[in-house]
Protein backbone atom coordinates (compact mmCIF):
# COMPACT_ATOMS: atom_id res chain seq x y z
CA UNK A 1 0.00 0.00 0.00
CA UNK A 2 2.72 2.42 0.99
CA UNK A 3 4.73 1.86 -2.19
CA UNK A 4 2.02 3.65 -4.18
CA UNK A 5 3.33 6.82 -2.52
CA UNK A 6 6.86 6.36 -3.89
CA UNK A 7 6.04 7.92 -7.32
CA UNK A 8 4.44 10.81 -5.43
CA UNK A 9 7.66 11.35 -3.47
CA UNK A 10 9.73 11.39 -6.68
CA UNK A 11 7.28 13.77 -8.26
CA UNK A 12 7.46 16.09 -5.23
CA UNK A 13 11.26 16.14 -5.60
CA UNK A 14 10.99 16.97 -9.31
CA UNK A 15 8.52 19.77 -8.60
CA UNK A 16 10.79 21.13 -5.86
CA UNK A 17 13.61 21.11 -8.40
CA UNK A 18 11.46 23.05 -10.85
CA UNK A 19 10.57 25.62 -8.19
CA UNK A 20 14.22 25.94 -7.18
CA UNK A 21 15.22 26.47 -10.81
CA UNK A 22 12.54 29.11 -11.32
CA UNK A 23 13.46 31.02 -8.14
CA UNK A 24 17.18 30.87 -8.97
CA UNK A 25 16.58 31.98 -12.55
CA UNK A 26 14.50 34.91 -11.35
CA UNK A 27 17.67 36.24 -9.70
CA UNK A 28 20.05 35.27 -12.52
CA UNK A 29 18.13 36.32 -15.63
CA UNK A 30 17.24 39.87 -16.36
CA UNK A 31 19.06 43.09 -15.51
CA UNK A 32 19.40 44.41 -11.98
CA UNK A 33 19.36 48.18 -11.78
CA UNK A 34 17.84 49.11 -8.44
CA UNK A 35 16.71 52.66 -7.96
CA UNK A 36 15.09 54.29 -4.95
CA UNK A 37 11.97 55.30 -6.85
CA UNK A 38 11.70 51.89 -8.51
CA UNK A 39 11.90 50.03 -5.22
CA UNK A 40 9.20 52.13 -3.57
CA UNK A 41 5.78 50.49 -3.25
CA UNK A 42 3.40 51.29 -6.11
CA UNK A 43 0.19 52.73 -4.75
CA UNK A 44 -1.26 54.35 -7.87
CA UNK A 45 1.28 57.16 -7.84
CA UNK A 46 0.48 58.36 -4.33
CA UNK A 47 3.60 58.35 -2.14
CA UNK A 48 2.91 56.01 0.80
CA UNK A 49 3.11 57.97 4.04
CA UNK A 50 1.85 55.28 6.42
CA UNK A 51 3.15 51.72 6.87
CA UNK A 52 1.38 49.08 4.82
CA UNK A 53 0.80 46.76 7.75
CA UNK A 54 -1.91 48.23 9.90
CA UNK A 55 -5.02 47.13 11.71
CA UNK A 56 -7.39 45.05 9.62
CA UNK A 57 -11.11 44.49 9.60
CA UNK A 58 -12.13 41.96 12.24
CA UNK A 59 -14.34 40.29 9.60
CA UNK A 60 -11.30 38.50 8.17
CA UNK A 61 -10.53 36.86 11.52
CA UNK A 62 -14.17 35.91 11.90
CA UNK A 63 -14.21 34.31 8.46
CA UNK A 64 -11.03 32.41 9.24
CA UNK A 65 -12.51 31.06 12.47
CA UNK A 66 -15.73 30.03 10.76
CA UNK A 67 -13.66 28.29 8.09
CA UNK A 68 -11.78 26.28 10.71
CA UNK A 69 -15.03 25.20 12.36
CA UNK A 70 -16.89 24.19 9.21
CA UNK A 71 -14.01 22.84 7.18
CA UNK A 72 -12.74 20.53 9.93
CA UNK A 73 -16.25 19.15 10.19
CA UNK A 74 -16.49 18.83 6.43
CA UNK A 75 -13.43 16.59 6.55
CA UNK A 76 -15.48 14.07 8.56
CA UNK A 77 -17.82 13.73 5.60
CA UNK A 78 -15.17 12.21 3.35
CA UNK A 79 -14.50 8.85 5.03
CA UNK A 80 -18.18 8.62 5.90
CA UNK A 81 -19.21 9.22 2.28
CA UNK A 82 -16.87 6.50 1.04
CA UNK A 83 -18.29 3.96 3.49
CA UNK A 84 -21.93 5.03 3.36
CA UNK A 85 -23.06 1.99 1.34
CA UNK A 86 -21.74 -0.32 4.06
CA UNK A 87 -23.00 1.78 6.97
CA UNK A 88 -26.56 1.88 5.60
CA UNK A 89 -29.33 3.54 7.68
CA UNK A 90 -27.28 3.55 10.89
CA UNK A 91 -24.48 5.58 9.34
CA UNK A 92 -26.89 7.91 7.59
CA UNK A 93 -28.87 8.73 10.75
CA UNK A 94 -25.69 9.21 12.78
CA UNK A 95 -24.46 11.70 10.19
CA UNK A 96 -27.83 13.45 9.97
CA UNK A 97 -27.60 14.17 13.71
CA UNK A 98 -24.08 15.54 13.19
CA UNK A 99 -25.25 17.64 10.25
CA UNK A 100 -28.17 18.92 12.33
CA UNK A 101 -25.74 20.25 14.94
CA UNK A 102 -23.69 21.80 12.13
CA UNK A 103 -26.75 23.47 10.66
CA UNK A 104 -27.78 24.88 14.05
CA UNK A 105 -24.33 26.48 14.28
CA UNK A 106 -24.71 27.81 10.75
CA UNK A 107 -28.14 29.26 11.52
CA UNK A 108 -26.79 30.87 14.71
CA UNK A 109 -23.94 32.59 12.88
CA UNK A 110 -26.29 33.60 10.09
CA UNK A 111 -28.79 35.18 12.53
CA UNK A 112 -26.05 37.09 14.31
CA UNK A 113 -24.81 38.60 11.06
CA UNK A 114 -21.59 36.63 10.81
CA UNK A 115 -21.90 36.43 7.04
CA UNK A 116 -22.80 40.08 6.41
CA UNK A 117 -20.06 42.24 4.89
CA UNK A 118 -21.90 45.55 4.49
CA UNK B 1 2.93 -1.90 -17.20
CA UNK B 2 3.91 -5.23 -15.64
CA UNK B 3 6.74 -5.68 -18.14
CA UNK B 4 8.39 -2.49 -17.04
CA UNK B 5 7.92 -3.28 -13.35
CA UNK B 6 9.97 -6.45 -13.75
CA UNK B 7 13.09 -4.36 -14.41
CA UNK B 8 13.46 -2.11 -11.35
CA UNK B 9 16.05 0.35 -12.72
CA UNK B 10 14.40 0.64 -16.14
CA UNK B 11 11.11 1.15 -14.41
CA UNK B 12 12.26 4.13 -12.36
CA UNK B 13 13.94 5.74 -15.36
CA UNK B 14 10.65 5.46 -17.24
CA UNK B 15 8.78 6.90 -14.26
CA UNK B 16 11.06 9.93 -13.97
CA UNK B 17 10.93 10.57 -17.72
CA UNK B 18 7.14 10.29 -17.63
CA UNK B 19 6.96 12.82 -14.79
CA UNK B 20 9.21 15.33 -16.54
CA UNK B 21 7.15 14.81 -19.68
CA UNK B 22 3.96 15.48 -17.74
CA UNK B 23 5.39 18.72 -16.35
CA UNK B 24 6.38 19.71 -19.87
CA UNK B 25 2.92 18.92 -21.22
CA UNK B 26 1.21 20.88 -18.43
CA UNK B 27 3.53 23.86 -19.01
CA UNK B 28 2.84 23.83 -22.74
CA UNK B 29 -0.87 23.41 -22.13
CA UNK B 30 -0.72 26.43 -19.82
CA UNK B 31 0.89 28.57 -22.51
CA UNK B 32 -1.74 27.54 -25.04
CA UNK B 33 -4.54 28.07 -22.54
CA UNK B 34 -3.39 31.68 -22.30
CA UNK B 35 -3.37 31.89 -26.10
CA UNK B 36 -6.80 30.25 -26.31
CA UNK B 37 -8.16 32.65 -23.71
CA UNK B 38 -6.84 35.72 -25.49
CA UNK B 39 -8.19 34.60 -28.86
CA UNK B 40 -11.58 33.55 -27.46
CA UNK B 41 -11.93 36.75 -25.42
CA UNK B 42 -10.97 38.71 -28.51
CA UNK B 43 -13.66 37.01 -30.56
CA UNK B 44 -16.24 37.58 -27.80
CA UNK B 45 -15.37 41.29 -27.92
CA UNK B 46 -15.34 41.34 -31.74
CA UNK B 47 -11.61 41.82 -32.22
CA UNK B 48 -9.09 39.32 -33.62
CA UNK B 49 -6.90 38.77 -30.55
CA UNK B 50 -3.21 37.87 -30.95
CA UNK B 51 -2.54 37.07 -34.64
CA UNK B 52 0.90 38.50 -35.41
CA UNK B 53 3.52 36.15 -33.92
CA UNK B 54 3.51 32.89 -35.84
CA UNK B 55 0.52 31.33 -37.62
CA UNK B 56 -2.74 32.40 -35.88
CA UNK B 57 -0.60 34.04 -33.20
CA UNK B 58 0.39 30.62 -31.90
CA UNK B 59 3.89 31.76 -30.96
CA UNK B 60 2.59 34.77 -29.02
CA UNK B 61 3.00 33.05 -25.65
CA UNK B 62 6.57 32.00 -26.43
CA UNK B 63 7.39 35.61 -27.28
CA UNK B 64 5.67 36.95 -24.16
CA UNK B 65 7.31 34.29 -21.99
CA UNK B 66 10.82 35.06 -23.22
CA UNK B 67 10.21 38.77 -22.79
CA UNK B 68 8.91 38.38 -19.24
CA UNK B 69 11.68 36.02 -18.19
CA UNK B 70 14.35 38.51 -19.21
CA UNK B 71 12.65 41.43 -17.47
CA UNK B 72 14.08 42.71 -14.23
CA UNK B 73 12.65 40.83 -11.25
CA UNK B 74 13.53 43.13 -8.39
CA UNK B 75 12.56 42.90 -4.75
CA UNK B 76 10.98 46.17 -3.60
CA UNK B 77 12.30 47.99 -0.54
CA UNK B 78 11.16 47.05 2.98
CA UNK B 79 9.59 43.79 1.84
CA UNK B 80 9.91 40.61 3.83
CA UNK B 81 12.46 39.20 1.41
CA UNK B 82 12.25 35.49 2.24
CA UNK B 83 8.46 35.35 2.22
CA UNK B 84 8.32 37.59 -0.84
CA UNK B 85 10.38 35.06 -2.83
CA UNK B 86 8.77 32.02 -1.25
CA UNK B 87 5.16 33.00 -1.97
CA UNK B 88 5.19 32.57 -5.79
CA UNK B 89 7.19 29.37 -5.33
CA UNK B 90 4.40 27.99 -3.12
CA UNK B 91 1.87 28.95 -5.78
CA UNK B 92 3.72 27.05 -8.52
CA UNK B 93 4.45 24.06 -6.29
CA UNK B 94 0.83 23.74 -5.17
CA UNK B 95 -0.40 24.01 -8.74
CA UNK B 96 1.90 21.31 -10.11
CA UNK B 97 1.63 18.88 -7.18
CA UNK B 98 -2.07 18.38 -7.84
CA UNK B 99 -1.12 16.73 -11.14
CA UNK B 100 0.53 13.85 -9.26
CA UNK B 101 -2.80 12.10 -8.89
CA UNK B 102 -4.81 13.38 -11.84
CA UNK B 103 -5.23 10.51 -14.30
CA UNK B 104 -5.12 11.52 -17.94
CA UNK B 105 -6.27 8.27 -19.45
CA UNK B 106 -6.13 4.56 -19.86
CA UNK B 107 -5.34 3.46 -23.39
CA UNK B 108 -4.41 -0.08 -24.50
CA UNK B 109 -3.67 -0.92 -20.84
CA UNK B 110 -1.12 1.89 -20.58
CA UNK B 111 -1.89 4.16 -17.64
CA UNK B 112 -1.31 7.85 -18.07
CA UNK B 113 -0.96 8.91 -14.44
CA UNK B 114 1.81 9.27 -11.88
CA UNK B 115 0.55 7.99 -8.56
CA UNK B 116 -2.44 5.71 -8.11
CA UNK B 117 -3.50 6.71 -4.59
CA UNK B 118 -6.70 5.64 -2.87
CA UNK B 119 -6.98 9.16 -1.39
CA UNK B 120 -6.49 10.85 -4.78
CA UNK B 121 -9.00 13.67 -4.61
CA UNK B 122 -8.13 14.39 -0.97
CA UNK B 123 -4.52 14.98 -2.00
CA UNK B 124 -5.65 17.36 -4.75
CA UNK B 125 -7.61 19.38 -2.21
CA UNK B 126 -4.76 19.31 0.30
CA UNK B 127 -2.17 20.71 -2.10
CA UNK B 128 -4.46 23.13 -3.87
CA UNK B 129 -5.36 24.61 -0.47
CA UNK B 130 -1.71 25.70 -0.20
CA UNK B 131 -2.59 28.31 -2.80
CA UNK B 132 -4.14 30.37 0.01
CA UNK B 133 -0.69 30.65 1.60
CA UNK B 134 0.85 31.83 -1.66
CA UNK B 135 -1.72 34.58 -2.05
CA UNK B 136 -1.87 35.80 1.53
CA UNK B 137 1.90 35.63 2.09
CA UNK B 138 2.57 37.39 -1.22
CA UNK B 139 0.19 40.17 -0.21
CA UNK B 140 1.62 40.38 3.29
CA UNK B 141 5.29 40.44 2.27
CA UNK B 142 4.90 43.10 -0.43
CA UNK B 143 4.80 46.13 1.90
CA UNK B 144 1.94 47.61 -0.06
CA UNK B 145 -1.55 48.44 1.22
CA UNK B 146 -3.24 47.21 -1.93
CA UNK B 147 -1.29 43.97 -1.96
CA UNK B 148 -2.20 43.30 1.64
CA UNK B 149 -5.87 44.03 1.04
CA UNK B 150 -5.90 41.91 -2.10
CA UNK B 151 -4.18 39.04 -0.33
CA UNK B 152 -6.56 39.12 2.61
CA UNK B 153 -9.63 39.38 0.42
CA UNK B 154 -8.39 36.48 -1.61
CA UNK B 155 -7.66 34.37 1.46
CA UNK B 156 -11.16 34.99 2.81
CA UNK B 157 -12.64 34.20 -0.60
CA UNK B 158 -10.62 31.02 -1.11
CA UNK B 159 -11.41 29.56 2.30
CA UNK B 160 -15.09 30.50 2.00
CA UNK B 161 -15.53 28.67 -1.28
CA UNK B 162 -13.35 25.74 -0.32
CA UNK B 163 -16.05 24.34 1.93
CA UNK B 164 -18.69 24.51 -0.79
CA UNK B 165 -16.19 22.91 -3.15
CA UNK B 166 -15.39 20.09 -0.74
CA UNK B 167 -19.01 19.41 0.17
CA UNK B 168 -20.21 19.52 -3.45
CA UNK B 169 -18.20 16.36 -4.13
CA UNK B 170 -19.40 14.35 -1.12
CA UNK B 171 -22.45 12.96 -3.04
CA UNK B 172 -20.05 11.77 -5.75
CA UNK B 173 -18.01 9.87 -3.17
CA UNK B 174 -21.15 8.40 -1.66
CA UNK B 175 -22.28 7.06 -5.03
CA UNK B 176 -18.91 5.70 -6.10
CA UNK B 177 -17.65 4.70 -2.66
CA UNK B 178 -14.07 5.70 -3.40
CA UNK B 179 -11.80 8.76 -3.35
CA UNK B 180 -9.58 7.38 -6.12
CA UNK B 181 -10.01 9.50 -9.23
CA UNK B 182 -9.62 6.50 -11.52
CA UNK B 183 -12.60 4.79 -9.84
CA UNK B 184 -14.74 7.92 -10.02
CA UNK B 185 -13.94 8.52 -13.70
CA UNK B 186 -14.59 4.87 -14.56
CA UNK B 187 -17.87 4.61 -12.65
CA UNK B 188 -20.12 2.06 -14.33
CA UNK B 189 -23.74 1.12 -13.75
CA UNK B 190 -25.78 -2.02 -14.37
CA UNK B 191 -29.27 -0.73 -14.97
CA UNK B 192 -31.34 -3.44 -16.55
CA UNK B 193 -30.34 -3.61 -20.20
CA UNK B 194 -27.76 -0.80 -19.86
CA UNK B 195 -24.34 -1.91 -18.74
CA UNK B 196 -21.51 0.58 -18.91
CA UNK B 197 -19.95 3.87 -17.89
CA UNK B 198 -22.17 6.67 -16.65
CA UNK B 199 -21.23 10.35 -16.33
CA UNK B 200 -21.91 11.24 -12.71
CA UNK B 201 -23.48 14.58 -13.61
CA UNK B 202 -26.68 12.63 -14.26
CA UNK B 203 -26.75 11.51 -10.63
CA UNK B 204 -25.46 14.69 -8.95
CA UNK B 205 -26.39 17.68 -11.15
CA UNK B 206 -26.61 20.09 -8.18
CA UNK B 207 -23.19 18.97 -6.98
CA UNK B 208 -21.81 19.81 -10.40
CA UNK B 209 -23.29 23.30 -10.40
CA UNK B 210 -21.88 24.01 -6.92
CA UNK B 211 -18.52 22.58 -7.95
CA UNK B 212 -18.39 24.73 -11.06
CA UNK B 213 -19.17 28.00 -9.24
CA UNK B 214 -16.84 27.23 -6.34
CA UNK B 215 -14.04 26.17 -8.69
CA UNK B 216 -14.21 29.48 -10.57
CA UNK B 217 -13.96 31.28 -7.22
CA UNK B 218 -11.12 29.02 -6.06
CA UNK B 219 -9.00 29.85 -9.09
CA UNK B 220 -9.56 33.61 -8.69
CA UNK B 221 -11.10 33.87 -12.12
CA UNK B 222 -13.71 36.34 -13.37
CA UNK B 223 -16.43 36.99 -12.24
CA UNK B 224 -14.83 36.12 -8.87
CA UNK B 225 -11.47 37.79 -9.51
CA UNK B 226 -11.79 40.15 -6.54
CA UNK B 227 -8.14 39.72 -5.47
CA UNK B 228 -7.07 41.28 -8.75
CA UNK B 229 -9.79 43.92 -9.02
CA UNK B 230 -7.76 46.46 -11.00
CA UNK B 231 -10.09 49.39 -10.48
CA UNK B 232 -9.82 49.29 -6.70
CA UNK B 233 -6.69 47.28 -5.84
CA UNK B 234 -4.26 47.83 -8.76
CA UNK B 235 -3.16 44.20 -9.15
CA UNK B 236 -3.99 42.96 -5.66
CA UNK B 237 -1.29 40.66 -4.32
CA UNK B 238 0.43 40.75 -7.74
CA UNK B 239 1.10 44.51 -7.62
CA UNK B 240 4.71 44.34 -6.42
CA UNK B 241 5.71 41.26 -8.42
CA UNK B 242 7.68 41.57 -11.63
CA UNK B 243 9.63 39.46 -14.09
CA UNK B 244 9.89 35.75 -13.46
CA UNK B 245 8.21 35.98 -10.04
CA UNK B 246 5.14 37.44 -11.72
CA UNK B 247 5.34 34.65 -14.31
CA UNK B 248 5.24 32.10 -11.49
CA UNK B 249 1.96 33.46 -10.11
CA UNK B 250 0.52 33.70 -13.59
CA UNK B 251 1.61 30.15 -14.40
CA UNK B 252 0.07 28.86 -11.19
CA UNK B 253 -3.25 30.52 -11.97
CA UNK B 254 -3.50 28.86 -15.36
CA UNK B 255 -2.30 25.48 -14.14
CA UNK B 256 -5.00 25.66 -11.46
CA UNK B 257 -7.52 26.48 -14.15
CA UNK B 258 -6.53 23.37 -16.10
CA UNK B 259 -6.55 21.31 -12.89
CA UNK B 260 -10.12 22.21 -11.96
CA UNK B 261 -11.24 21.67 -15.57
CA UNK B 262 -9.60 18.24 -15.55
CA UNK B 263 -11.22 17.44 -12.20
CA UNK B 264 -14.63 18.55 -13.48
CA UNK B 265 -14.37 16.22 -16.45
CA UNK B 266 -13.08 13.35 -14.29
CA UNK B 267 -15.62 13.73 -11.50
CA UNK B 268 -18.74 14.53 -13.48
CA UNK B 269 -18.20 13.57 -17.10
CA UNK B 270 -16.53 10.19 -16.95
CA UNK B 271 -12.98 11.43 -17.62
CA UNK B 272 -11.51 9.68 -20.62
CA UNK B 273 -14.63 7.64 -21.47
CA UNK B 274 -16.40 9.00 -24.51
CA UNK B 275 -18.05 6.46 -26.77
CA UNK B 276 -15.53 5.56 -29.51
CA UNK B 277 -13.18 8.54 -29.16
CA UNK B 278 -9.65 7.50 -28.11
CA UNK B 279 -9.33 7.99 -24.30
CA UNK B 280 -6.59 10.63 -24.08
CA UNK B 281 -8.21 12.65 -26.88
CA UNK B 282 -11.62 12.42 -25.19
CA UNK B 283 -10.11 13.72 -21.95
CA UNK B 284 -8.39 16.53 -23.81
CA UNK B 285 -11.64 17.54 -25.52
CA UNK B 286 -13.54 17.66 -22.23
CA UNK B 287 -10.85 19.77 -20.57
CA UNK B 288 -10.82 22.20 -23.50
CA UNK B 289 -14.60 22.51 -23.27
CA UNK B 290 -14.33 23.43 -19.60
CA UNK B 291 -11.56 25.91 -20.30
CA UNK B 292 -13.78 27.52 -22.91
CA UNK B 293 -16.58 27.72 -20.34
CA UNK B 294 -14.19 29.60 -18.03
CA UNK B 295 -13.26 32.08 -20.73
CA UNK B 296 -16.88 32.45 -21.73
CA UNK B 297 -17.77 33.31 -18.13
CA UNK B 298 -14.99 35.90 -18.05
CA UNK B 299 -16.20 37.46 -21.28
CA UNK B 300 -19.83 37.56 -20.17
CA UNK B 301 -20.21 38.41 -16.48
CA UNK B 302 -19.17 41.57 -14.62
CA UNK B 303 -17.19 41.19 -11.41
CA UNK B 304 -19.15 40.62 -8.21
CA UNK B 305 -19.04 43.00 -5.29
CA UNK B 306 -17.24 41.63 -2.23
CA UNK B 307 -20.29 41.38 0.04
CA UNK B 308 -22.20 39.65 -2.76
CA UNK B 309 -19.35 37.19 -3.15
CA UNK B 310 -19.31 36.27 0.53
CA UNK B 311 -23.10 36.08 0.63
CA UNK B 312 -23.14 33.69 -2.31
CA UNK B 313 -20.50 31.48 -0.72
CA UNK B 314 -21.86 31.25 2.81
CA UNK B 315 -25.60 31.79 2.43
CA UNK B 316 -26.30 30.04 -0.87
CA UNK B 317 -23.65 27.51 -1.84
CA UNK B 318 -22.82 26.12 1.61
CA UNK B 319 -26.43 25.37 2.71
CA UNK B 320 -27.19 24.06 -0.78
CA UNK B 321 -24.18 21.75 -0.64
CA UNK B 322 -25.20 20.39 2.79
CA UNK B 323 -28.79 19.88 1.58
CA UNK B 324 -27.41 18.09 -1.48
CA UNK B 325 -25.42 15.73 0.76
CA UNK B 326 -28.48 14.94 2.91
CA UNK B 327 -30.86 14.37 -0.01
CA UNK B 328 -28.40 12.23 -1.94
CA UNK B 329 -27.62 10.17 1.16
CA UNK B 330 -31.28 9.50 1.93
CA UNK B 331 -32.09 8.58 -1.68
CA UNK B 332 -29.03 6.36 -1.97
CA UNK B 333 -29.81 4.39 1.17
CA UNK B 334 -33.53 4.22 0.38
CA UNK B 335 -32.84 2.78 -3.08
CA UNK B 336 -30.28 0.35 -1.71
CA UNK B 337 -32.57 -0.64 1.16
Amino acid sequence: MLESYVPLLIYVLIVLGLIGALVTLSFVLGPSKPHKKKLAPYESGIIPDTPALRRLSVRFYLTAMLFIIFDVEAVFFYPWAVLLRQLKWFGLIEMLVFMGILLVALAYVWRNGGFDWE
Amino acid sequence: MSGIYADPIGHWVVVVIAMVLLLFVVLTATAYTVWFERVALGRIQRRPGPNRVGPYGLMQMAADGIKLVFKESFIPAKTDRVIYVLAPAIAVGAAFLAWAVIPIGLWYNVQYWIADLNIGILLVFAVSSLNVYAVVLGGYASNNKYSLLGGLRSAAQLISYEMALGLSLVPTFMIVGSLRLQDIAGYTVHWGPYNGPLPLIILTPIGFVIYLIAAVAETNRAPFDLPEAEQELIGGFLTEYSGLKFVMYYLAEYVNMITVSALASLLFFGGWYLWVVPPVLAFFLKVVLFLFLYIWLRGTFPRLRYDMLMRLGWKVLLPLAIANVIVTGVILIAVQG
